[in-house]
């Protein structure tokens, strides 16, 4: 568990720091996609996070 | 407006409320039965958030945008190296490290210099950041009344004092319950999570307020501000910002171990390791909630206020008010307050145990009052020195934040803050994962840090404040260029937080190393470095007996122990100790290393582990390991582990050895038992032919009167029965050559199509003989296979003789076909006769077994026709196998692989 965790920890960093977020420009439906592409990668690494975390064993 | 009475009533009535859920919690503690889930401490460490987040995050999204995110993703990275926290907690509970300057200074040596440089930092940096907290509370206060003096207090006497003094005596209440620093606040650490519900439900109301309240939900307000040339910049990322996002990131992710109030929670508050299982997701689920809102809020309030608007950190706040929602303006001044006071409670009881342990006890152990006084229970002393010190930081921070007001030295202190406990990262983590980090090291390491911290960070706040001139960041120090404080050695490009951290991480990471490798440690930190770095791996109680060596008198230590942790206290933990051990009663205790470690343990959790130290030795008289002996415990102790390792690795291969050994010897017994069978049965095959032949014989030698017509029947069937013994002993002889592997084959092209009908031809007149009908379906030639002609005849010969044996005279009928099938000759041979039942099929293949009922039948066959066939058979990589169902017929198959193209 805790290198699986270790890993998201470390696959979150370039995911979530340039030049990676450079990418994401305009909208979608109106809202800035920047802010969804921050949003949900963060939420992303969270869920898989509880999905480990919470794993039984 | 609201009644200045009325908002007091409700800061009192919540402040009531703390205090009652903090005492449920110690209730419960006390009876055993503890509140604190995995959940209440995932929600503890949102004490992270402080009112530098509750009303600052708005107020840097107005001028960075999104960069703001960066303090909260920071840690939701560095918790997902969930290893690093439990060796932390782990280290932390085995030797009863009370906060993170003792952490440090235990690890070197148990150092009282280190723990009391470690300490000044974090006072330095962390006072300012109590003030800024005060100042939130304030402000709110000021924007709720409309800035207008609600007339309720006198002159003498501010809300902000007043608020500071409830906490401090929240804090004298539930977070000096224990001497035992070690000891958890239970009640303090539920009332910590349960402002951290209040502050994200405040967070988030005013967040759907002002988002789907004030304006046509998430998109409509960020379709607003992108029509705002000035605001559309906050909508995107600015690639310029990648070094400081970056540096931000990196800040956040050590704050939210390094700052003392989170060491506070995370490790010295955990109940039980199995909880960060639940953190490492639900904090971060928790900073990513109170965060979606921040940039609406921001936008909201600059495009209802204008961009040029005043105050941007109190927009939360402004923003309800504006639109007459006042219910929602108490609730989020609440939501504030609750961001505030939560950080300043943990934050002073870290600090003060700090202060206590690792200022005051070093300076009091020395003096002569304490020595005068031998004899006394320094226990309420303790005690009272820690609910000073609380009084004296929050005091502190109160005079701060009247003395700076809106000095930019007060505004920008939370990630001047931040820089100041990264400081701690190098040693910290170098003391966790490398043993040659040395004391001499860590003091260096620190202190270059800290010094370049305040000279690129602290002193240019002072400077932008106009506290002192500022003429060492516009020019450098003494006019020299390269010494500007904000871009040293010419450094440009980066803001002031990042520049700060790249330079002071550098000096103290550099300076830390480098002094490491080129000092020795003495024994007491080589020993230490090896407890925490192997923390893991080690049987510690028993090396850390054998690193202590000396004599003691059981009276002197108790006596110690009973002056710091009081009598009664000293009794109940003596008492659990001699249990431990196996003693009924403690007075009897032996007086041993293992005590004193004991002893010792007990007084760190009380006075930090370095005054623990020097009390210890104080009572005893140690006998001085030189650093080679005690590296030659510890490494004889590792050598020790090493080799109980590889014994335990040799003793599994021995078992698996054994496992397969005793199989062996089963399999050899089986084959055993079975070579008596087949010798039995063997006799016993060869016995019946000559007993016919023996009482033939007998009846013609004892009656030479014999007709001549019995005396040929008699000789005809002596002579059969001859010839059936010499095949059964051919037979045997070429089972026996076949097994042991001693046949001799010819190798060579053999026209399997051939063999078939030379087969059939050999055997033909016996077929004609029974009139039973053979045909064959083969083709003209081939299929041509590498194998031994004469073997391949022989099993031929076998399957077409069974046949015939079996089908009835007149209606019988066998087929041979040949064909080739992926890679494969398929011959078979397939009858009408009676067929064999599922269990038949697998048994005439076995030695001496026959088809038919061999009770009543005369013996038809030699029964090792069939287990010579399969073995030829396999022998060329083929196999031999019979399908047949009762009354349905046999068909013998066997098949032969074809020889690989081009080869």
């Amino acid at each position: 568990m805790r290198q699986r965790l270790a890993a998201i920890g470390l696959a979150g960093w370039p995911l979530l720091t340039f030049p990676l977020l450079g990418l994401p420009e305009g909208n979608v439906g109106g809202i800035p996609m920047i802010y969804l592409y921050l949003f949900g990668v963060w939420g992303g690494l969270i869920g898989l996070a509880a999905w480990i975390g919470e794993r039984k064993g | 407006m609201l009644s200045g009475w009325f908002v007091a009533l409700v800061a009192s009535a919540y402040v009531g409320l703390l205090f009652a859920v903090a005492r449920y919690g110690d209730a419960r503690a006390d009876a055993g039965r503890s509140i604190i889930s995995g959940n209440v401490y995932a929600l503890s460490l949102a004490v992270y958030c402080t009112s530098w987040t509750f009303y600052g995050s708005v107020g840097r999204a107005t001028s960075g945008g999104l960069s703001f995110l960066t303090i909260y993703i920071g840690p939701t990275l560095m918790l997902l190296f969930v290893g690093v926290l439990i060796k932390m907690l782990r280290i932390s509970k085995t030797y009863r490290i009370t906060s993170i300057a003792d952490f440090i200074a235990s690890r070197y040596g148990k150092s009282q210099l280190l723990a009391g440089l470690v300490t000044v930092i974090a006072v330095i940096g962390i006072v300012p950041y109590i003030a800024l907290q005060l100042k939130a509370v304030s402000a709110s206060l000021a924007v709720l009344f409309g800035q207008v003096d609600a007339g309720v207090l006198p002159w003498w006497l501010d809300s902000t004092l007043l608020i500071a003094a409830a906490l401090a005596l929240f804090t004298v209440l539930f977070g000096t319950r224990h001497l035992d620093a070690t000891e958890r606040h239970e009640g303090m650490v539920a009332a910590i999570a349960f402002e951290s519900v209040v502050k994200l439900v405040a967070f988030l109301a005013v967040g759907l307020f002002v988002t789907y309240g004030m304006f046509g939900g998430l998109a409509d307000v960020f379709q607003r501000a992108a029509a705002v040339p000035e605001l559309s910049r906050l909508l995107q990322l600015d690639a310029m910002q990648a070094g400081s996002w970056a540096s931000l990131i990196l800040l956040s992710a050590l704050a939210i171990i390094l700052l003392p109030r989170q060491f506070q929670i995370i490790v010295v508050e955990n109940v039980d390791e199995s909880h960060l299982r639940r953190a490492v997701w639900l904090f971060p689920l928790y900073l990513l909630l109170i965060n979606i809102f921040v940039l609406p809020i921001a936008l909201g309030g600059l495009l209802h206020f204008g961009a040029q608007s005043g105050y941007a950190d109190t927009f939360v706040l402004t923003l309800p008010m504006a639109h007459g929602a006042e219910a929602l303006a108490v609730l989020v001044f609440i939501g504030g307050l609750s961001a505030a006071t939560g950080m300043v409670i943990v934050e002073t009881i870290a600090l003060s145990t700090m202060v206590c342990n690792d200022l005051v006890m070093p300076w009091l152990l020395r003096s002569t009052w304490i020595n005068a006084q031998k004899r006394n229970d320094l226990s309420g002393l303790l005690i009272g020195i820690r609910r000073v010190a609380i009084i004296l930081i929050l005091l502190l921070g109160y005079i701060y934040f009247r003395v700076a007001g809106e000095a930019y030295a007060l505004v920008g202190i939370g990630l001047i803050s931040f820089a100041a406990v990264a400081q701690f990262a190098p040693v910290l983590f170098g003391g966790m994962y490398w043993k040659q980090g040395t004391r001499a090291g860590a003091v260096a390491g620190l202190v270059a840090g800290f010094v370049v911290w305040m000279y690129t960070l602290l002193l240019p706040s002072f400077a932008k404040s106009g506290w002192i001139g500022n003429g060492f960041v516009e020019h450098g120090l003494f006019g020299v260029d390269w010494l500007r404080a904000q871009s040293l050695f010419g450094l440009r490009g980066m803001d002031a937080i990042s520049h700060s951290l790249w330079w002071s991480l550098l000096a103290n990471f550099g300076a830390y190393v480098v002094v490491s490798l080129n000092t020795r440690p003495d024994a007491l930190e080589a020993g230490q470095a090896e407890r925490f770095v192997d923390v893991f791996r080690r049987a510690h109680r028993e090396t850390d007996s054998l690193l202590w060596r000396g004599q003691a008198s059981l009276g002197e230590l108790v006596r110690l122990l009973e002056r710091f942790l009081g009598p009664v206290r000293a009794a109940q933990q003596l008492g659990a100790y001699a249990a431990m051990r196996g003693v009924d009663n403690w007075q009897r205790l032996a007086v041993d290393a293992d005590l004193v470690q004991f002893a010792e343990g007990e007084l760190a959790g009380a006075i930090g582990s370095a005054s623990a130290r020097v009390m210890v030795a104080s009572v005893t008289q140690e006998e001085d390991l030189g650093l080679e002996e005690v590296l030659d415990i510890l490494d004889e102790a590792t050598q020790v582990r090493a080799y109980s390792k590889e014994l335990e690795a040799k003793q599994q291969a021995l078992e698996v050895a054994t496992a397969e050994l005793r199989e062996a010897n089963e399999r050899l017994r089986e084959l055993d038992r079975m070579k008596d069978d087949f010798i039995s049965t063997v006799t016993h095959e060869l016995r019946t032919p000559l007993t016919s032949i023996r009482a033939l014989s007998e009846m013609l030698h004892e009656d030479p009167r014999a007709d001549l017509a019995d005396r040929k029947r008699f000789l005809g069937i002596i002579v059969s029965e001859a010839e059936r013994l010499t095949r059964l002993i051919n037979q045997i002889l070429d089972m026996a050559k076949l097994e042991s592997g001693r046949a001799e084959w010819t190798t060579a092209e053999v026209d399997l199509g051939n063999v078939a009908r030379e087969a059939m031809d050999s055997l033909g007149q016996l077929y004609r003989d029974k009139d039973v009908a053979l045909s064959g379906e083969i083709p003209d030639s081939g299929p041509v296979v590498m194998a031994d002609r004469d073997r391949l005849v022989q099993v031929m010969i076998n399957l077409l003789s069974n046949a015939v044996k079996f089908v009835a005279t007149g209606t019988g009928a066998v087929k041979v076909t040949v064909s080739t099938d992926a890679g494969m000759v398929r011959v078979s041979v397939a009858d009408n006769g009676p067929g064999l039942t599922a269990d038949e099929c697998s048994v005439i293949f076995e030695k001496f077994r026959q088809g038919g009922n061999t009770m009543t039948d005369k013996p038809q066959g030699t029964g090792l026709g069939l287990p010579i066939s399969r073995q030829i058979v396999e022998y060329f990589g083929g196999a031999l196998w019979v399908e047949s169902q009762p009354g349905a017929g046999a068909n013998f198959i066997f098949t032969v692989p074809l020889p690989a193209a081009d080869e």
